[in-house]
C-alpha cells in the first residue's frame, strides 16, 4: 500500500526522490480521510517553496485541506490533469495522482521524514485516537 | 459498515459510508437511509397545549388537523430562533415536536419557562430513535415492511402504525428535498429496523447515508441549518421564512419585534449564490460587493447532484436579487459568484 521507496510527513504528504528530482503527492490515508476530492489548486512551474510551506490546496465535498511542501523545492512540473480529474486523487494517490515535481534544493531534509513503516505506525496510532 | 464517524453534539455520528457524492446521488435517484436518532423530541399535552404551542412558535398550529405536521420557529422575544422545529398534532390536546439535537435541552427549558398555561411538557428524546428513509423509491421500499397504506399519507402528514412489527410514527417529511419518510420509534428497535430497511431496499438501490450527504442534500434544497442560516441573531423575515410566520394568529413571543422589523424594513436577507468559477465557497468565508464586505457565507459546498458550487449568505436586500454579481473571498482571492433563485434544486413531482 505505502511504497517503501517514498518518504512521508505527519501532514500526510509523500515525497519520492530520484537523483535531485522530488515528486510529491498526498497519501492514501489523506485521500480516505478527505473523501470525494472535487478540487485541487497547485502552484505553477518555477515557484519555490521551503519545507513546510503551503504548496497547494485540496478540497473534498466536506473539507478543505492544505498541502504542505515536504522538502524545499523548485517546481519544474505540475500534474495539470488533476484540475479536470481531481477524483484521480482518490483512485491512485501514490501513482497517477502525483501533484508536483521539482528540484529538491536541500535533499538532506528527507532524512527527517518517516519511511513507510514509520508512517504506517503513525497512522495506526491516529486511527486508535479517533476510535476512543 | 465502514462508516467515518464524527462527534456531533455528544453523539457519535457517521459522516459518510460509501462517500458523500454516491450517497447524495442515491437519495436523488433511488433512496438513502439516515440514522437521525440524535434529533430531539418534546411532547406538549393538556387542555391548553395549543395555547403554549401558539405562544412559543411562529407558525399557526391552530391550522393543523390531527396527523398533520408543520415547520415552525421556536421564537425569542426578538423574533429570532431558539430553534427550528417540526410540530406534529396527535390530537387537539397533544403535540409532538421534533427539534435539533444540540438544542433539545435548551428548547425544553425555554418552553417550560414560558409555560404559563395548563399544559404539560416532556423532554422525551431518550424514548425515540429516528430513521429517515429518503428518495424517490422510499415509498416502495417502506411498503415492503408495513401494512400501512402509504399513498394516502400526504407530504407533511403522519400516521401511527407498525414497520417490521415495530410501532412507529411514520411521517412524510425530510431534510433532503426528496420524497420520503421520517420514522420515529422506541430506541431498542434501532438496529433491527435499520437492517430490515436496508435489506428491503437493497434491490431498489437503497444505501446507508451519513451526516455529510444530509448536509449537501439540504443545502441543494435550500433548507436552513440551525447554527448556520438561523440562530438567536436571525429573524424569520431575514431568513426568508416568512411562510412559517403567521402574524394574524394572535400574539406570540417575538410578535412585536417582528412587526417592528417588518415596518422598519430589513437590512439583510438570506440569499443563495452560485460560484462562477471552480472555487468552492465554505462556511464563514467573507462576501464582497466590490471593495465592500457585505456578509458571510452561512453554508457553502459543492452540490453533488447539480454539479455546481453553491452557498447561502445574508446580503443587503439591494444585493439579494437573482443575477447580482458578488464575490466570495477564498484564500485571499475574490472569486466571482452570482445570486440565484432558491431553492437551487427542486424535485419534479
Amino acid at each position: 500500500m505505502y511504497p517503501t521507496d517514498y518518504k512521508y510527513t505527519q501532514e500526510h504528504e509523500w515525497v519520492a526522490l530520484a537523483g535531485q528530482t522530488a515528486t510529491i503527492g498526498i497519501t492514501d490515508y489523506a485521500q480516505h480521510a478527505l473523501g470525494d476530492v472535487v478540487f485541487v489548486e497547485l502552484p505553477k512551474p518555477g515557484a519555490k517553496f521551503s519545507a513546510g510551506q503551503v504548496l497547494g490546496t485540496v478540497e473534498s465535498v466536506k473539507a478543505v485541506s492544505e498541502i504542505y511542501c515536504p522538502v524545499s523545492l523548485e517546481v519544474t512540473e505540475v500534474n495539470t490533469g488533476l484540475a479536470n480529474a481531481p477524483e484521480k486523487i482518490n483512485q491512485d494517490p501514490h501513482g497517477a495522482a502525483w501533484m508536483v515535481r521539482g528540484r529538491a534544493t536541500n535533499p538532506g531534509e528527507l532524512s527527517k521524514l518517516m519511511d513507510a513503516a514509520a508512517y504506517q505506525a503513525f497512522i495506526a496510532e491516529k486511527e486508535k485516537e479517533t476510535q476512543t | 459498515m465502514g462508516a467515518k464517524m464524527v462527534n456531533f453534539g455528544g453523539w457519535d455520528m457517521p459522516v459518510e459510508y460509501s462517500g458523500i457524492v454516491s450517497e447524495h446521488i442515491a437519495v436523488r435517484t433511488a433512496a438513502g437511509l439516515f440514522d437521525v436518532s440524535h434529533m430531539g423530541e418534546i411532547e406538549i399535552w393538556g387542555m391548553e397545549a395549543i395555547a403554549l404551542v401558539q405562544h412559543v412558535t411562529s407558525n399557526d398550529a391552530f391550522r393543523l388537523s390531527d396527523g398533520q405536521i408543520q415547520y415552525s420557529g421556536l421564537m425569542t422575544e426578538e423574533g429570532t430562533f431558539v430553534d427550528d422545529i417540526l410540530v406534529h398534532r396527535f390530537s387537539p390536546e397533544r403535540y409532538f415536536l421534533c427539534v435539533n439535537a444540540g438544542n433539545q435541552d435548551g428548547d425544553f427549558e425555554y418552553i417550560c419557562a414560558n409555560n404559563v398555561f395548563a399544559a404539560e411538557v416532556d423532554n422525551c428524546g431518550v424514548r425515540y430513535s429516528q430513521l429517515a428513509l429518503q428518495g424517490p423509491r422510499a415509498p416502495q421500499i417502506l411498503a415492503r415492511l408495513t401494512p400501512v397504506p402509504l399513498d394516502p399519507i400526504r407530504y407533511y402528514h403522519f400516521v401511527r402504525g407498525p414497520v417490521n412489527g415495530v410501532e412507529c410514527i411514520i411521517a412524510r417529511t425530510g431534510y433532503t428535498g426528496e420524497d420520503g419518510f421520517e420514522i420515529y420509534f422506541a430506541p431498542e428497535h434501532s438496529e433491527k429496523l435499520w437492517s430490515a430497511l436496508l435489506d428491503a431496499g437493497a434491490a431498489h438501490g437503497l444505501i446507508p447515508c451519513g451526516l455529510g450527504a444530509r448536509n449537501t442534500l439540504r443545502l441543494e434544497a435550500s433548507m436552513c441549518l440551525y447554527g448556520h442560516e438561523i440562530d438567536r441573531t436571525t429573524t424569520v423575515w431575514e431568513a426568508n421564512l416568512g411562510w412559517i410566520c403567521k402574524m394574524d394568529k394572535g400574539l406570540f413571543l417575538g410578535h412585536r419585534a417582528l412587526e417592528r422589523q417588518k415596518a422598519a424594513g430589513l437590512r439583510r436577507i438570506l440569499a443563495g449564490f452560485e460560484m462562477e468559477g471552480r472555487l468552492i465557497a465554505r462556511d464563514a468565508y467573507p462576501v464582497f460587493c466590490g471593495d465592500r464586505e457585505v456578509g458571510r457565507v452561512t453554508s457553502g459546498s459543492p452540490a453533488p447532484f447539480l454539479k455546481k458550487n453553491i452557498g447561502m449568505a445574508y446580503l443587503p436586500p439591494e444585493l439579494s436579487a437573482p443575477g447580482t454579481e458578488i464575490q466570495i473571498e477564498i484564500r485571499g482571492q475574490k472569486a466571482p459568484a452570482r445570486v440565484v433563485k432558491t431553492p437551487f434544486y427542486k424535485r419534479v413531482k
